[in-house]
């Protein structure tokens, strides 16, 4: 499977997400979106890049759970909560979200 | 909670050449998804698993050791390193990672939950587990 941003051409695996996280372009979280019907706006942008600092920190994607506790530190107590998250995110904040910001799905993530 | 019980994940291979360090690793993270006190013990060559400025280029495998450093905020509270193994090896704290913890609501915290500990103590921690994982 693949993605074309900008006339170039990413590859994915069979769930559609990037296989070579370092070929990731914001672009990339643009089509993706765009084929979910979803447009990106700053609060999900404040994820995605989240999820970038929190991946090239760790070198894994945050659980839901660690993901919606450092948001709520970061972004404020308000959004620190999955109805927030899941708002953003309707196929669920780990693995919609990570898959945009072109991280490998979430560990525990079934 | 009742039924919430003493978790131990027991390190002993060095993070390369086997897959079983990177396999603990990842039920840890698992395991935090179901609120349980989940502790972890590193013995003989396990202390290289949290051993600081880790370079894997040469050997084409991910470098996982900076995920060591996150297991606080996946409720993490424990992170002990058997004294004996490390001074058999020429280690010594200094050249461990160090793992903040943090309770977010609370904003209680402790600067590094990796604590160094006799075989004593050793002993006692797995005796008092409810579940060992060996690994």
């Amino acid at each position: 499977m693949s993605i074309e941003v900008d006339g170039k051409t990413f590859e994915t695996d069979e769930e559609g997400y990037l296989v070579n996280l370092n070929d990731w372009v914001p672009g990339v979280a643009e089509v993706m979106a765009k084929e979910d019907d979803l447009e990106l706006t700053d609060e999900h942008w404040d994820i995605i890049n989240f999820l970038r600092e929190y991946y090239e920190e760790y070198q894994i994607a945050p659980a839901v759970r660690v993901l919606t506790k450092a948001v709520g530190k970061r972004l404020g107590k308000e959004k620190g909560n999955s109805k927030y998250l899941y708002g953003l995110f309707p196929y669920g904040p780990g693995k919609q979200a990570c898959r945009y910001a072109g991280l490998p799905k979430p560990t525990g993530c079934v | 909670m009742s039924d919430t019980k003493n978790f131990m994940f027991l390190n002993r291979r060095a993070p390369y050449g086997t897959i079983y360090a990177w396999e603990s690793l990842e039920v840890v993270l698992i395991a935090a998804a179901f609120e349980q006190n989940v502790s972890l013990m590193f013995v003989d060559d396990g202390v290289y698993e949290l051993t600081k400025g880790q370079d894997t280029t040469g050997i084409g495998m991910k470098n996982f050791s900076p995920t060591y450093r996150t297991l606080g905020d996946y409720e993490v509270r424990h992170m002990y390193v058997d004294k004996a193994s490390l001074e058999a090896r020429g280690l010594s704290a200094d050249d461990l990672v160090q793992v903040e913890w943090e309770d977010w609501e609370t904003e209680e915290s402790v600067d590094n939950i990796v604590e160094v500990v006799d075989s004593d103590r050793v002993a006692e921690l797995l005796d008092e587990s409810d579940v060992v994982f060996s690994f």
